[in-house]
């Protein structure tokens, strides 16, 4: 090794920052280089003389104290300051789940009570209808007839069926109001027995179950499909009105 | 990890440290009341950011941020004091080591080293704070100021150099006052 490559490494040396195979190498220039070895000497003086500690300064005692007291202050209000946040979290937590509770139960009770509103509805314009001897606005047995009266009476087109063939004679249509938009209703007999079937687009588009229940007297079937709700009534037997509606979604 | 343990647990891993934070603070800016104002910003830094400390070397972690608290008060305050470029040109470090004034470096009174170190460029007054005295690692000491490990190396080699010649004017100056007084 020559002098001027020793320039950096003799510190690293001094510092033991050195790997060991170039501190053979160093040592060996050193004992062979009495200047290189000076600067070692005067390396390692300076190093001694830096190691001391006269030359530290040491914080005072009450700036200590005073540190010691800012910080446990700061804890605190850092950890005050963490746990409003967790309570107020928690609050917000607490209200979102009420709200979603509410929500849900008044939404089931509006969606039982409007059905609950409709049927009722239902069995009025029902009840009407026969009463007032208003139970048709387009009297006909022709389907191609009393489709196309509804066109222009109502924002749908609702589908009517002949099902004469199986015993339920197509009387006519009419327009009626239910659940606040008018609405179509098609009447078929059956024997002696009129039946309403009230039809309009649905609000909610999922396919629900076929629902039978009986009021003053009347049965009722409700069902949706192809987007229309569906409703029919009738002093009709059940199991008829049943057959009914099956060869309505057929 | 509960607020409370957190809480413990931050003056554990950080007030070991005050001493070597303070002596750091100290060296850099060079006067006592502005050392213990940067140490508790520094401090208070800390413990903001200890949510993001991942264990390792604590007082790497705290030195960084009492070093850094020091520049950014020196700009707000000192700005002229950073302002001085390094020139950082390789000067020949192996000569002068081996002048004929070298002195025993023993004798030399603590004092005399103090203001000849306080005299340094922060640059160079940085590193040897840091590996003399605190005696952490390059590998340490490049992590604190970023700096390149190569750069720690010749800062302080440099450092060393101009120290080592200032402290032999002072001595010999010393020496030759004495000498005329006896004289």
């Amino acid at each position: 090794m020559m002098c001027q490559e020793t320039g950096m490494l003799i510190h690293a040396l001094a510092d033991r920052e050195l790997d060991l195979v170039k501190s053979i190498e160093l040592e060996t220039h050193l004992q062979q280089c009495p200047s290189c070895a000076q600067t070692q000497q005067e390396i390692r003086g300076l190093k001694s003389l830096l190691n001391d500690s006269e030359l530290r300064h040491v914080p005072t005692k009450s700036f200590e104290k005073r540190l010691r007291a800012v910080l446990s202050e700061e804890v605190k209000e850092g950890s005050a300051s963490r746990v409003n946040w967790w309570r107020w979290s928690y609050a917000g937590i607490s209200l979102v789940a009420l709200l979603l509770v509410v929500w849900v139960v008044v939404g089931t009770l509006n969606r039982q009570s409007s059905g609950e509103l409709i049927a009722q509805e239902v069995v009025s314009s029902h009840v009407r209808s026969l009463m007032a001897q208003h139970l048709t606005d387009v009297p006909s047995s022709d389907q191609h007839t009393v489709k196309p009266w509804f066109d222009g009476k109502l924002d749908f087109s609702p589908p009517v069926k002949d099902l004469t063939q199986q015993g339920f004679v197509l009387t006519g249509g009419r327009l009626d109001y239910i659940e606040s938009r008018p609405v179509a209703a098609i009447v078929y007999q059956r024997r002696q027995h009129p039946i309403n079937v009230f039809v309009w687009p649905a609000r909610d588009q999922a396919k629900t179950a076929v629902q039978a229940s009986v009021r003053q007297g009347y049965n009722l079937i409700r069902w949706t499909s192809a987007g229309m709700e569906w409703w029919a009534i009738s002093d009709l037997n059940l199991a008829e009105l049943q057959q009914l509606t099956q060869l309505l979604q057929q | 990890m509960s607020e409370e343990g957190q809480n413990v647990r931050f003056e554990q891993v950080a007030l070991p440290h005050l001493g070597a934070a303070y002596n750091l603070a100290r060296w850099l800016v060079r006067n006592d009341e502005d050392a213990e104002d940067i140490v508790q910003e520094a401090f208070l830094r800390a413990f903001k950011f200890f949510g993001g400390y991942r264990g390792g070397e604590s007082r790497t972690w705290l030195l960084t941020i009492v070093r850094n608290t020091c520049y950014s008060w020196l700009q707000r305050n000192r700005a002229r004091e950073l302002t001085d470029s390094l020139d950082e040109t390789q000067e020949d470090l192996a000569v002068d080591f081996a002048s004929p004034e070298s002195v025993l470096m023993k004798s030399v009174d603590a004092r005399v080293v103090r203001e000849a170190l306080d005299g340094l460029p922060i640059e160079f007054r940085e590193v040897m704070v840091m590996r003399e005295m605190e005696e952490l690692s390059y590998k340490e000491i490049a992590l604190i100021a970023d700096l390149p490990i190569g750069t720690v190396m010749s800062r302080l080699a440099r450092g060393r150099k101009r120290l080592h010649s200032m402290l032999a004017d002072r001595t010999n100056l010393k020496t030759n006052a004495r000498g005329g007084a006896a004289s």
